[in-house]
C-alpha cells in the first residue's frame, strides 16, 4: 500500500485534513439538528396535536433526495459547505424528533410526580429528570443520524468539491487511481462505525444506572 | 430570477417534453431502475427478516448489518463499482440493492419481534402450523412497520438513483448532473423539482398502500 494515504495536491488537504473537514461537515448539522429538535420535541410532548404534522413535515423533508436539495440551495448559498450542511441538518430531524419525543414520553408519571413533590420547577425537572431518563432513546437516535450524516457528506463532491473525503472519488476517476476510491469508501465507513461506538460509550457514561450488559437496540 | 422562475422556464420549454432526453423518458427510466432495485432488495430482505424475526435468532448480527449499511457511503460505493466493473447497469444496481436491503431486513425483523406474544401463543394453542402463525398472525400485525422499512428503502433508492446519473445512469438525475456541467441552472432546478416530486409520490404510494393493506384493527391499536 505504497502511498495509500498520499493524496493528489488538487484536493488541497492532507488525508487527516480531509478527515477533519469531513467530520466537521457531518457533525455540525447533527448538532444543529439536535438543538432544533429538543425544543420541537418538547412542544410535541406538551401539545400532542402538533406531533403528527411535525412528523409529516420531517418525513417529507427526509424524502427529498440530497442532490436535489443541494442544487436548489446553490442559488442561495453558492457551492459552499453551508449548502451541504443545511439538508443534512434537516434530515437528522426525522430521526431525532421521534427519538426525543418517545424518550421523554417514556418517563413514568410517578417519577415526574416525585420530582414535583421535591420542589423541582418545570425547567429543572426537564433538565435533571426528563432528559437524563430519555438519554438512551436520544442517543439511539443520534447514532442513526450521525452515521447517515457521515456517509451522506460525500455527495457534496458533486456541487463543486464540497464532499470532504468524497472529493477523493473524483480524483480516483480522473487519475485512474482506484485505491483513492477504496480509501474514501473505507475511511467514511470506518468514521461512521467509530462515531457510532463513541456514542455508545457516551450513553454508558451518561447512564451509569443502566445495566451494562444486555442489548439496547 | 429565483428558483421558481428557473423551474418555470424549464417546464415551459417544449424541448424538454419529448425525445430520449425528454421528461417522460427520464421519468420512466428512473422509475424502472428504482422499482427493479426495490424488488431485488425486498426479495432478499423480506424473507430473511421475517424468518429471523419469527425464530428470534440473529438479532445482534442484524444490528451489525444495519450499522454497516448506514455507514457505507452510497455515492462512494457507486463510484467504486463503476471503477471496478465499468459503466453499465450492474455497477449501479449493486450499491442500490446493498443500501436498500438493511432497512428492509432490520425493520421487518424488529416488526415481527415486537408483535404482542399473546395472540401468537393463542394461534399456536389453536393448532396453527408455524407458517400460518407467521403469515396470518404476525405479518398482519407487523405490517405497518414492515411497510415503513420498505418505504425508507424506496426513498433511499430514488435518492441514490439520482446521484447515479454522475456515473452515466439515465433517469431524472441526468438533468441535475448535465445542468451542473453545462452551467444551465434552469435544467438543474427542473431536475431537482422532478426528483423531489418523484420522492414525494413514493411517500404517497406507501401511505396509500398502508391504508389499503393494514387491517383497521391494527391501525387503531397502533
Amino acid at each position: 500500500m505504497n502511498g495509500f494515504f498520499d493524496l493528489p495536491s488538487d484536493l488541497q488537504h492532507s488525508y487527516l485534513g480531509l478527515v477533519g473537514l469531513h467530520l466537521r461537515e457531518a457533525l455540525l448539522p447533527v448538532l444543529a439538528g439536535l438543538l432544533v429538535s429538543l425544543p420541537v420535541a418538547q412542544l410535541c410532548v406538551r401539545f400532542r396535536w402538533i406531533y403528527p404534522p411535525v412528523l409529516g413535515v420531517t418525513t417529507v423533508l427526509y424524502a427529498i433526495p440530497s442532490l436535489a436539495f443541494f442544487v436548489v440551495l446553490i442559488d442561495y448559498f453558492g457551492q459552499s459547505e453551508t449548502t451541504v450542511m443545511i439538508p443534512l441538518a434537516l434530515y437528522s430531524l426525522v430521526v431525532l424528533v421521534p427519538a426525543i419525543v418517545d424518550g421523554v414520553r417514556s418517563v413514568p408519571p410517578e417519577t415526574l410526580a416525585a420530582a414535583q413533590a421535591m420542589g423541582f420547577g418545570a425547567v429543572r425537572r426537564y433538565f435533571q429528570v426528563q432528559l437524563p431518563i430519555a438519554a438512551p432513546a436520544i442517543i439511539a437516535g443520534l447514532r442513526v443520524a450521525t452515521v447517515s450524516s457521515i456517509s451522506l457528506v460525500s455527495v457534496g463532491m458533486l456541487i463543486g468539491n464540497q464532499g470532504a473525503l468524497g472529493n477523493m472519488l473524483y480524483d480516483a476517476q480522473i487519475y485512474h487511481r482506484p485505491a483513492l476510491a477504496v480509501n474514501s469508501v473505507l475511511t467514511i465507513a470506518v468514521l461512521g462505525i467509530l462515531a457510532d461506538a463513541v456514542l455508545v460509550l457516551v450513553r454508558l457514561l451518561l447512564t451509569p444506572w443502566m445495566p451494562r450488559k444486555g442489548t439496547t437496540r | 430570477m429565483n428558483v421558481l422562475d428557473f423551474a418555470h422556464a424549464f417546464f415551459n420549454d417544449s424541448a424538454h417534453w419529448h425525445g430520449y432526453d425528454g421528461i417522460p423518458t427520464r421519468f420512466t427510466e428512473h422509475l424502472t431502475y428504482s422499482l427493479e432495485a426495490l424488488l431485488i432488495a425486498a426479495a432478499i430482505g423480506l424473507p430473511v427478516g421475517l424468518l429471523t424475526g419469527h425464530t428470534g435468532r440473529g438479532g445482534n448480527a442484524l444490528a451489525l448489518i444495519a450499522t454497516a449499511g448506514r455507514a457505507l457511503p452510497s455515492f462512494g460505493l457507486l463510484v467504486l463499482m463503476v471503477i471496478w466493473i465499468g459503466l453499465g447497469m450492474l455497477p449501479v444496481m449493486i450499491p442500490l440493492v446493498v443500501l436498500a436491503v438493511p432497512p428492509i431486513l432490520v425493520t421487518s425483523y424488529e416488526a415481527i419481534r415486537s408483535v404482542d406474544p399473546s395472540p401468537v401463543d393463542a394461534a399456536r394453542g389453536m393448532g396453527m402450523p408455524e407458517a400460518r402463525v407467521l403469515f396470518q398472525v404476525e405479518v398482519p400485525v407487523a405490517l405497518p412497520l414492515i411497510l415503513s422499512g420498505l418505504r425508507t428503502a424506496a426513498i433511499q433508492i430514488v435518492s441514490t438513483a439520482t446521484i447515479a446519473a454522475y456515473v452515466g445512469l439515465g433517469g431524472l438525475g441526468r438533468y441535475i448532473i448535465d445542468g451542473l456541467y453545462q452551467k444551465n441552472y434552469e435544467k438543474v432546478v427542473g431536475g431537482a423539482t422532478l426528483v423531489a416530486g418523484l420522492a414525494l409520490a413514493t411517500l404517497a404510494v406507501f401511505w396509500a398502500a398502508s391504508r389499503l393493506t393494514v387491517s383497521p384493527g391494527v391501525r387503531r391499536g397502533g
